[in-house]
């Protein structure tokens, strides 16, 4: 492990990888401040930029967007509260009182001290739980695969749906179809191609995340552009107060944050939990851990109340990392973007990762650390600058993220059919997150249709065409028995409604 | 009886799924392959019943909380012409050029969603293009398709 520390260390702290974390810690909080634009969308927005790229640079530069869209999600949750990715939104809670009582400046402080704090344990944690656990995964054999990713499509669509699992479902089942569409990995037969050529190779994976929350996310703004009860409160970004925390609150800020990192790192690692979850969770645990007198202060601007949540949301965003990085199965639709852009540069992300490319999966490790110190020593001073962001017209903000998408999807075929695709799914996507049918289960869906379907294939033919083998193996049985109890709760839930 | 449109989504989720059985059993796969335990039309059968499936459950299923959208509220002509400018984008990049179309593209939406600040819109257009062909095609080596600026010489 000491070696593969130092293989992490030596790619991580050359001096292109220290400049890509840093430019993605930067950008990342700018996209991520943006209210309705979140890490996901920021990633997407950033593939283009990785094609010149090795992919241990490329993912480095990902990760660091990652974590500064999460910190700059919860910078407009305390300004405007207007949280920009819904792991920010328990950020809101405590933090915006924070702001009206002139301590935004203080509240941004807790916010930046309680994300870097969960960041980095919960990068330590990853440090020893990855390796461990990518020894255990080598156990795993198709049926367990086939449904572990049953697993995690059903838990994204349970946790992401808000109480439309239906809904959420059937989205899985369209990103799902959408996989299939182009030349069967075995046979080589093509399917769902209308005889067009252009569908020989399948749908790109970034065109689809580019249409589903890129675009259609600049259509939903402008769309819901006149809608009254979207209007945000502007606070006068002058007015943030001062940065610097007193004895009293540093002591309530560093009895939250040990707790709320745990609690959020093993949230993070579960399939389709991830920071709004952990965040919620942990808001609701430290309620109850503080005293009489200080749960009084919860929703008026309590340093308990703020600390918990944000440091369980980045917690969380590291325990994600696990299951990507171990099994090669995205636990979240972050997570699921980046596979795919790992897939992009023709790595196979799964337990023999760390042996086959010591240098990419000690790296992403190596740059959360680095990109945890960057993100405190280069935002908080910034905060006051970085937050007139938020004043940017949309006028001029939508056009840019609708050319990042079409750059996106140009350099990559000069195929102006990828473009016409793009824009008829963005259309389409932006139709039904009108009506709440949730996208992350569709991206997660489509990531993951290729592998489920090999897996599937392999247990099949094991199995002589016997269904047998989804009880055969106690692991399979064990893994599916949690997805029938997910199931049966949100049946359950539905129904007592 | 008032049908929800979350409920009209779902029936059109369930066409959906009998067009793509259809064309799953459209799939022609090796006649070795036909009895096999697993084939190419296998993964996509089950898709589609579970489809058909799921979306009859939340037609049949009462409807608990539907989405309540307020048309009148919702911008549809500066998403059109959005959308429009866009498809137009995606016709001329190959003809024109990646910097050309791009910065008319962007120019011109800014436009249509009433920015009337012109060198606010010129620097946000032209220059911002040229910074970014720039950073791609002169730092990052990425090949950027521009038969106009190839012609003119003034990239490779």
């Amino acid at each position: 492990m000491i070696e593969g520390i130092l293989i992490g260390l030596q790619t991580a702290l050359s001096f292109k990888n220290i400049l890509m974390v840093m430019m993605g810690c930067f950008f990342g909080t700018i996209i991520g401040m943006l209210p309705g634009l979140g890490p996901m969308t920021a990633i997407a927005l950033m593939i283009p930029i990785t094609y010149g790229f090795e992919p241990s640079t490329g993912l480095i530069l990902m990760a660091g967007v990652y974590y500064g869209a999460v910190f700059g999600g919860s910078t407009s949750s305390i300004l405007i509260n207007a949280p920009g990715v819904p792991g920010t939104v328990a950020t809101a809670f405590d933090g915006y009182p924070m702001a009206q009582q002139g301590k935004a400046g203080k509240a941004l402080a807790i916010a930046a001290y309680s994300s870097f704090a969960g960041g980095t344990i919960s990068a330590i944690f990853l440090l020893f739980a990855a390796p461990s656990l990518s020894k255990v995964s080598l156990a795993f054999r198709s049926p367990d695969y086939f449904a572990l990713m049953v697993l995690g499509l059903t838990a994204v669509s349970a946790f992401s749906s808000k109480g439309q699992f239906l809904k959420a479902m059937m989205m899985v089942i369209l990103g799902l179809m959408l996989a299939t569409v182009g030349q069967d990995s075995l046979s080589d037969i093509t399917r769902f191609t209308f005889n067009n050529m252009n569908l020989t190779d399948g749908i790109s994976f970034v065109l689809i995340v580019m249409a589903t929350f890129a675009m259609s996310e600049a259509l939903t703004i402008i769309l819901k552009g006149k809608d009254p009860s979207r209007a945000t409160e502007q606070i006068s970004l002058s007015e943030l107060g001062s940065i610097s925390l007193d004895k009293d609150e540093r002591n309530k800020m560093l009895k939250a944050i040990p707790r709320s990192s745990v609690l959020g790192f093993l949230i993070g690692v579960l399939p389709g939990a991830g920071a709004t979850i952990a965040s919620f969770l942990a808001y609701g645990m430290e309620r109850n851990f503080v005293n009489e007198a200080e749960k009084q202060k919860f929703g008026k601007g309590s340093v308990h109340g703020l600390a918990a949540p944000e440091t369980a949301n980045n917690a969380a965003c590291s325990g994600s990392f696990v299951p990507l990085l171990t099994l090669g199965i995205p636990g979240s639709g972050t997570t699921a973007v980046m596979l795919g852009a790992l897939l992009g540069f023709g790595i196979q992300p799964g337990p023999r990762l760390y042996m086959t490319n010591p240098e990419i999966f000690w790296s992403v490790i190596m740059s959360m650390y680095i990109g945890m110190v960057i993100l405190l020593i280069l935002n908080l001073p910034l905060i006051p600058y970085i937050a007139r962001v938020l004043a940017t017209p949309k006028n001029f903000l939508i056009p840019l993220i609708l050319f990042f998408s079409v750059t996106g999807i140009y350099l990559m075929s000069f195929n102006n059919f990828d473009i016409f695709l793009m824009i008829g799914i963005a259309v389409v996507a932006t139709f039904l997150r009108l009506y709440n049918f949730p996208m992350p289960p569709l991206i997660l869906a489509f990531v993951l249709g290729g592998l489920m379907e090999e897996n599937l294939r392999r247990s099949l033919l094991i199995s002589d065409g016997s269904f047998n083998f989804l009880w055969d193996r106690p692991l399979t049985a064990i893994i599916l028995a949690f997805t029938i109890i997910i199931i049966s709760w949100q049946a359950y839930k539905s129904f007592k409604k | 009886m008032r049908i929800s449109t979350d409920k009209i989504i779902s029936l059109l989720f369930f066409i959906l799924s009998v067009f793509y059985l259809y064309q799953t059993y459209q799939i022609q796969v090796f006649s070795f392959d036909e009895h096999a335990p697993f084939n190419a039309k296998t993964f996509p059968t089950f898709l589609a019943y579970l489809g058909m499936f799921l979306s009859v459950l939340y037609v049949v299923l009462p409807e608990r909380n539907p989405s309540i959208v307020n048309h009148k509220v919702l911008d549809y002509k500066s998403s059109l012409y959005l959308v429009i400018i866009t498809i137009v984008y995606g016709f001329v990049i190959l003809k024109a050029g990646f910097f050309l179309s791009t910065s008319l593209f962007l120019f011109f939406s800014y436009y249509f969603l009433g920015e009337r600040r012109w060198i606010w819109m010129f620097i946000l257009s032209f220059p911002l293009v040229a910074i970014f062909m720039y950073l791609l095609h002169g730092i990052l080596d990425v090949y950027l398709r521009d038969p106009l600026l190839k012609m003119l010489g003034i990239i490779g």
